[in-house]
């Protein structure tokens, strides 16, 4: 059996290595953080991400139910409710983060890919909240659909995406868009874990500290 | 039952009635509910208010 730094091991004790190497314990689940770290500002992130927690949950349910349950019955709407108003919280929260980010230059100290994988999440999001409006199974939805394939049409990919399919749609937002948006966010993260937190602009960097890169 | 019939809902019912039309407000070819403004303005004072607030610090915390 090799030792975690040493060669061999097949694929699996390479992926490990790489992995360790990347992300080690301390990096992955860190007990500290920056003294700059002690601003609201940097709560949005994981705000954004307790919303998405409840909306996927949420969302969850209401796939199992149906339409009938969550148009009909009381606790039906009340789950509805919450997958509404988590998604409406999740935006908040992640337009919130975005400026923050975005006048932090988030994207200093090799934190390119940590910002262009939060970008894409975003892009993601509100693709799936879109395809959630059109798999509500009532006029809103109906109407919203009807003005969305002119749009769609005109630059012509309403044949490859047709927000007049609910079936096509509902897999759009229950399966294809959640899974790639789940994919995104984790990645976020493990990029955030990777680099660390952002510092302020004028704050010194640790990561660019202990790996001798100045922040860029 | 006891007290006006209506109350309950009263207390649980939105600030505002929402049974009618939106209202929007245009700049050119720009269309806005008011709702959406609403929300924006709240962000932007929630924005301002991450950066302004102290962060509560814990004793001992580097």
């Amino acid at each position: 059996m090799s030792e975690l730094g040493g060669a061999g091991g097949g694929w699996t004790g390479a992926v490990r290595r790489r992995a360790v190497r990347a992300l080690p314990p301390d990096k992955l689940l860190p007990d500290t953080q920056p003294a700059y770290m002690a601003s609201w500002i940097y709560v949005f992130g994981v705000l954004t991400l307790a919303a998405l927690i409840v909306v996927l949950a949420t969302g969850g349910v209401l796939a199992l139910k149906g339409p009938a349950w969550w148009h009909v019955s009381g606790t039906g709407k009340y789950v509805n409710g919450l997958h509404l108003w988590s998604v409406e919280l999740f935006m908040f929260f992640m337009v919130i983060h975005l400026w923050g980010k975005f006048f932090m230059a988030a994207w200093r100290g090799r934190r390119a890919l940590t910002w262009v994988t939060g970008t894409v999440c975003f892009f993601a999001s509100i693709g799936t909240a879109f395809t959630g409006y059109l798999v509500q199974q009532n006029f809103d939805s109906q109407w919203i659909a009807g003005q969305a394939k002119d749009g769609l049409n005109s630059v012509g990919i309403g044949a490859f995406f047709n927000v007049l399919d609910f079936g096509q749609m509902l897999m759009w937002h229950i399966v294809l868009l959640p899974f790639v948006l789940g994919l995104l966010t984790a990645w976020h993260i493990l990029l955030v874990r990777r680099h660390g937190i952002v510092p302020p602009i004028d704050a010194t960097d640790p990561a660019a500290v202990t790996t001798g890169e100045a922040a860029r | 039952m006891t007290g006006h019939p209506h109350s309950v809902e009263r207390v649980l019912s939105a600030p505002i009635d929402l049974n009618g039309t939106g209202h929007y407000v245009h700049w050119g070819v720009v269309q806005l509910s008011v709702a959406n403004l609403l929300v924006i303005g709240v962000m932007l004072i929630v924005f301002a208010a991450a950066l302004l607030l102290p962060f509560p610090r814990r004793r001992g915390r580097q």
